[in-house]
């Protein structure tokens, strides 16, 4: 199966899975935010990673001036809590050939930080 | 029993097991002359060069963060000693990553500039001596987390084991800095949680 075949199929069992995880704590998001994504990441500026703000409803690879991989600009994705669950729970089982190694495999974990970028989205 | 503040005298803040961190020539060779890594599933190294690459950023950008932090005039003599020794250890830990990403056939990512870096940790912020040791915490401790969160991702075990010598490295940094900052300790099996 080539990449491009890999990444349809993984958007299209994401659009079928139910999304198990309920809302999250924003707050407690924002801790985990703070202690696990900084080194890369932060809300307002693309650094080793890309900015966060407006993640929410962004087509994945869109922020301007950050340098994704191919694979994560060809994904077609838009970032939403179903989308955003599946990536930080595997990335690279997400969209092969992307370039974020980072995990995060406790789904609670996960709500909390999706409910902190959503916060940080809104306008 | 001694306070936690009283453990440590005010010259062995910052400083102590200074030679314990530092990562070891050996630990260049055990990243640079693992034969093994170069025989591997094209998609496998294509993998872990990804991984590889963005630690080889996050470093280059702890490396400016200390360049900038020595340069800001805001650090006593002490802290310069230590951000000086911890900017070291971070050019160690590229000099093994680059050396590793090459050893992979790869190319690794090139530093940006301190005015770059400057503004994304927005550093026009920083007002006091405090204000500087709170961002090295800050980046240290999500450091240590970063490495810590992808040991498993790596394809090759032997470079999640690397990845968990520099966590140490960063969780060591970490705790030298949270302690000048007074802050309490961190919480049993805190880090990578």
């Amino acid at each position: 199966m080539n990449t491009d075949n890999s990444i349809v199929l993984a958007v299209a069992l994401m659009a079928v899975a139910p999304y198990a995880v309920g809302a999250g704590d924003a707050v407690r998001g924002q801790q985990l935010y703070e202690s696990r994504c900084v080194a890369c990441h932060s809300v307002e500026q693309s650094r080793v990673g890309p900015a966060h703000r407006g993640v929410f409803g962004r087509r994945a690879g869109g922020v301007a001036g950050y340098d994704y991989s191919p694979a994560l600009k060809a994904s077609r994705l838009v970032w939403s809590e179903r989308t955003l669950d599946a990536w930080l729970a595997n990335p690279e089982r997400m969209i092969s050939g992307q370039k974020m190694g980072y995990q995060v495999t406790d789904a609670n974990d996960r709500a909390d930080l999706i409910a902190y970028l959503k916060a940080v989205s809104r306008p | 029993m001694k306070s936690p503040s009283t453990l440590l005298t005010p010259s062995r803040r910052l400083f102590v097991g200074t030679q314990a961190l530092a990562l070891s020539a050996g630990a260049l060779a055990l990243l640079s002359g693992n034969d093994a890594l170069a025989a591997r599933k094209p998609m496998d190294v294509k993998n872990d060069l990804a991984i590889l690459n963005v630690a080889v950023g996050l470093e280059h950008e702890g490396i400016g963060a200390y360049a900038i932090a020595l340069k800001s005039g805001l650090l006593n003599a002490q802290h310069v000693g230590a951000a000086t020794k911890f900017q070291d250890d971070h050019k160690q830990h590229n000099d093994a990553l680059i050396a590793t990403i090459r050893k992979l056939g790869g190319t690794p990512v090139e530093p940006r500039t301190l005015d770059e870096y400057a503004r994304a940790l927005k550093v026009d912020q920083l007002k006091t001596e405090d204000d500087v040791l709170d961002l090295a915490a800050r980046l240290e401790l999500g450091a240590a987390n970063a490495y810590l969160g992808v040991i498993t991702a790596f394809k090759d075990p032997a470079l999640g084991k690397i990845a968990a010598r520099l966590a140490a490295d960063e969780a060591a940094h970490f705790a030298l800095l949270n302690f000048d900052l007074k802050r309490p300790f961190s919480k049993a099996l805190a880090f990578g949680a």
